[in-house]
C-alpha cells in the first residue's frame, strides 16, 4: 500500500541501472569495476527524492549517466525512462540542459574565465533571459552585481544560490543535484536544500544525492538507501519517524546511528567494489545474515516502500 | 602606485641580469684562447712586429690589466652607448647591431607569429578531438618536426624550393648585384621567406603539443563536464569554456618561446646565409670579435627577458584572478 498516491508516469525511472569502469590491472590483464550495480529509483513531478548514501559509494556517478557524460572507459546498463519514454542519447541531447538539468557540487563546475551573469544564460544576451535571470537574484537575494562577478569571487555561501540559478534559468522537469551540501555549516546547507524543495514545489521532480541523512529526510519526500552500489531501501521520510517502519538492517543502523537514537554504530565499513561479497553487499556487517543471503537478493516492495532484503519483517506499527 | 612598482621591480631585474649575463659572458671570453692582440691586428702583422712595438701596443689596450678591470673598462664605455668597435665588420658594434636586428626581426616576428598562430590552432584541435585521426596526424607531424634539427630542415627546404624548383633565392637577404636604393620590401619578403618558414615549421610543434595538452586539462576539467551537462557542445563549447582557458598559458608560453626562435634563428640564418643578428653571433665567435659578441649576447638577454616580461603583464591583462585578485587588496 503507497502511503502517498504518486500521479502519473514518473518524470525519471530508473531501473536495474550499472555503471562499470574498464580498468587495466597488472599489464595488459582488464578488469570491470561495477562501481554501481544495481540502482533502481523513481521521481514524480513536485516531489523530491533523496539518495542517501555513504562518501564513495558512487553516487555521483549515477548523476553523470543519467546526463550522459560517464567518462569513456565507464560502461552503463539498465533503462532509464524520462517521461514514460527512454532516454536515449538523441533524446537526452535535446533535454539536456533545458528540460533535464544538473546542479553540481561546487563552483569547480563554473569556467572559472567567465563572469557569472553571462555564464548563468550560456552566452545569451536574449533581453528576456536577463529578465529571468534578474528575477531569480532576486529571488535568491543576490545582488545584480553578481553578475559580472568571476567565480572566484563568489562568498561560499552565493556559491550554492549561484549554481542553484543555473537550473532556474531553464524551465526544468528533472532536477538532479549532486551533493548539494558539502562543506557548509548547518543554516547555509539548510537554505540550499530548501531551494531544491521550492523546485519541486514549482513542479519539477527532484533528485537529490547526499550523505547528509539528517538534512534530507527535514525536506524530501522520500528517501532511497544505497549502499556498495545498490540500492537497498526506499522509504517515505515518515518511516524514519522510529526504527521499526524502516525495512533495511543498513537503514535501521543509519538510524540508530543518529545522534538523537543514540549515535550507537556498528562495526565494519562499506566494502571497496573490488572486494563485495557475494549475495547481500551489507551480509558481513549483518547480524541475520543466513547462507541464503549469499544469492540473489530481490529488490523487492515491501510495506509501501521498497528494500533488498530476505529477511526484512512485517510490523505492526501505531502510529 | 602598484604598476610604478612593478615597473621598478622588473627594471632592477632587468639590470641584475644583463649585469650577469655580461659578467659571465665576459669570464668565458677570458677562459677562451682568444689572443686580443693577434685578433685585433692579424697574426701576419704580429709577426712582423718588434717586441717593442707589441709591448707598446699591449699597453694601449692594456692586455696586462687584470680582468676585473678590464671588464669594468668595457662595462662603463658600454653605459655610456660605447659598444666598442667590432673587429669582423670593421664597423661600431652599436650600428652591426642595428642593422643586423632590423633584419632579424622580419625573420623572427613573421616565424613567432605565423608558428603561434598555427600551433595554437593545431593545438586546439588535436585536444578537442584527443584520440581521433586528425589528433593522431597532428601529434605525429608535431612530434616528427620536434625531432628535426633546425639547420636539417633549412637545408632540405633550400634544396626542394630553391635548388630544384628555383621558386625562392638561395641565400642572402636581398638580390645580388642591386644597389641598396634599389632593394624593394617585395625582395626583402622574397628573401625571408625561406628562413622564416623553416623557424616557424619547427616552431609550430612546441607550442602545438603544449596548447594541445592544456586542451585535454580542459576537455577533462569539471566546468566541460558540466558545460555538456547544460546542453552545450560543438564549437561552443570551445567558444565559450575552452578558448580562454588555453589561451592564458598560450600567451606565457608564446612569449616564452622568443628565446626558441632566437637560438633557432642563429642556425637557420647560417644555412640561408641571410645576414642577421643569429650569423652576426657565428662570425664574431669564429673571429674573435669579443665586443660584438659581448653586444649581442646582451641584446638576446634583453630579448627573452622581454618576451618573459611581456608574458607577465598579458597574463595579469588576462587572467581576472590575477587582475582583480591584486585589485581586492
Amino acid at each position: 500500500m503507497e502511503k502517498h498516491m504518486r500521479k502519473g508516469t514518473p518524470v525519471l525511472k530508473i531501473e536495474h541501472m550499472n555503471i562499470r569502469f574498464t580498468q587495466y590491472d597488472r599489464g595488459l590483464h582488464q578488469r570491470e569495476l561495477p562501481v554501481i550495480r544495481d540502482l533502481d529509483v523513481e521521481v514524480y513531478a513536485g516531489e523530491m527524492v533523496a539518495i542517501v548514501g555513504s562518501s564513495g559509494s558512487g553516487k555521483s556517478l549515477l548523476a553523470h549517466g543519467v546526463m550522459g557524460v560517464l567518462p569513456y572507459n565507464a560502461s552503463m546498463g539498465g533503462t532509464i525512462t524520462y517521461c514514460g519514454e527512454p532516454l536515449d542519447k538523441k533524446r537526452l541531447d535535446k533535454l539536456r540542459g533545458t528540460e533535464i538539468v544538473m546542479v553540481p557540487q561546487s563552483i569547480s563546475f563554473l569556467n572559472p574565465l567567465m563572469k557569472i551573469g553571462p555564464q548563468i544564460r550560456k552566452g545569451s544576451k536574449d533581453p528576456e533571459k536577463k529578465g529571468k535571470l534578474r528575477n531569480i537574484f532576486k529571488r535568491y537575494e543576490l545582488k545584480e552585481e553578481v553578475e559580472d562577478l568571476y567565480p572566484f569571487e563568489l562568498s561560499g555561501g552565493m556559491n550554492r544560490r549561484v549554481l542553484i540559478s543555473t537550473a532556474m534559468i531553464e524551465n526544468p522537469k528533472l532536477v538532479i543535484a549532486d551533493e548539494p551540501t558539502p562543506g557548509l555549516d548547518l543554516k547555509v546547507a539548510k537554505r540550499a536544500m530548501t531551494h531544491f524543495r521550492e523546485l519541486a514545489d514549482m513542479g519539477a521532480g527532484v533528485l537529490v544525492i547526499t550523505h547528509d541523512l539528517k538534512l534530507a529526510l527535514e525536506v524530501a519526500d522520500r528517501i532511497v538507501v544505497f549502499y556498495a552500489g545498490t540500492t537497498i531501501e526506499e522509504a517515505d521520510c515518515a518511516d524514519f519517524k522510529q526504527e521499526e517502519t524502516l525495512r533495511h538492517p543498513y537503514t535501521k543502523a543509519l538510524w540508530r546511528a543518529m545522534p538523537e537514537h543514540g549515535f550507537q554504530y556498528i562495526p565494519g565499513s562499506q566494502p571497496y567494489v573490488k572486494n563485495l561479497p557475494k549475495g547481500c553487499p551489507f551480509g558481513p556487517r549483518c547480524s541475520q545474515c543466513t547462507d541464503e543471503c549469499r544469492g540473489e537478493v530481490p529488490y523487492r516492495r515491501f510495506q509501501g516502500g521498497m528494500v533488498r532484503c530476505l529477511h526484512a519483517a512485517e510490523t505492526e506499527v501505531s502510529e | 602606485m602598484k604598476w610604478s612598482v612593478f615597473i621598478a621591480k622588473n627594471f632592477g631585474r632587468m639590470v641584475l641580469l644583463v649585469i650577469c649575463v655580461s659578467i659571465v659572458t665576459f669570464w668565458l671570453m677570458k677562459l677562451s684562447p682568444v689572443d686580443p692582440l693577434q685578433a685585433n691586428v692579424g697574426q701576419v702583422a704580429l709577426g712582423s712586429m718588434s717586441q717593442e712595438q707589441i709591448e707598446k701596443l699591449e699597453d694601449y689596450w692594456g692586455v696586462d690589466e687584470p680582468p676585473v678591470q678590464q671588464y669594468l673598462g668595457w662595462a662603463k664605455d658600454f653605459i655610456r652607448g660605447d659598444m666598442g668597435t667590432s673587429l669582423v665588420y670593421r664597423q661600431p658594434v652599436t650600428e652591426v647591431i642595428g642593422e643586423k636586428l632590423s633584419n632579424s626581426l622580419i625573420l623572427m616576428a613573421a616565424a613567432w607569429i605565423l608558428s603561434g598562430i598555427l600551433g595554437f590552432v593545431m593545438g586546439v584541435v588535436a585536444g578537442m578531438n584527443q584520440g581521433k585521426a586528425i589528433d593522431k596526424v597532428i601529434k605525429g607531424y608535431c612530434l616528427l618536426i620536434s625531432s628535426t634539427p633546425a639547420f636539417w630542415l633549412a637545408m632540405l627546404l633550400l634544396m626542394i624550393f630553391g635548388v630544384w624548383l628555383k621558386i625562392f633565392p638561395i641565400g642572402l637577404s636581398v638580390p645580388i648585384g642591386v644597389e641598396a636604393e634599389g632593394v624593394t620590401i617585395a625582395d626583402r619578403i622574397y628573401h625571408a621567406f625561406l628562413p622564416a618558414l623553416t623557424l616557424s615549421i619547427t616552431g609550430v610543434s612546441n607550442i602545438a603539443l603544449h596548447t594541445r595538452e592544456k586542451m585535454i586539462d580542459i576537455c577533462g576539467s569539471d566546468f566541460m563536464l558540466f558545460a555538456r551537462m547544460r546542453g552545450e557542445k560543438g564549437f561552443r563549447l570551445f567558444q565559450y569554456y575552452g578558448f580562454r582557458n588555453v589561451l592564458l598559458p598560450g600567451i606565457t608560453l608564446h612569449f616564452a618561446s622568443i628565446s626558441e626562435i632566437f637560438g633557432g634563428s642563429v642556425l637557420v640564418e647560417q644555412v640561408f646565409s641571410y645576414p642577421g643578428l643569429g650569423q652576426a653571433a657565428v662570425n664574431a665567435g669564429l673571429g674573435s670579435d669579443m665586443p660584438l659578441l659581448m653586444a649581442i649576447t646582451i641584446v638576446s638577454a634583453l630579448f627573452v627577458f622581454g618576451g618573459n616580461l611581456i608574458a607577465n603583464i598579458l597574463y595579469g591583462v588576462v587572467d581576472p584572478r590575477i587582475r582583480k585578485g591584486g585589485a581586492v587588496k
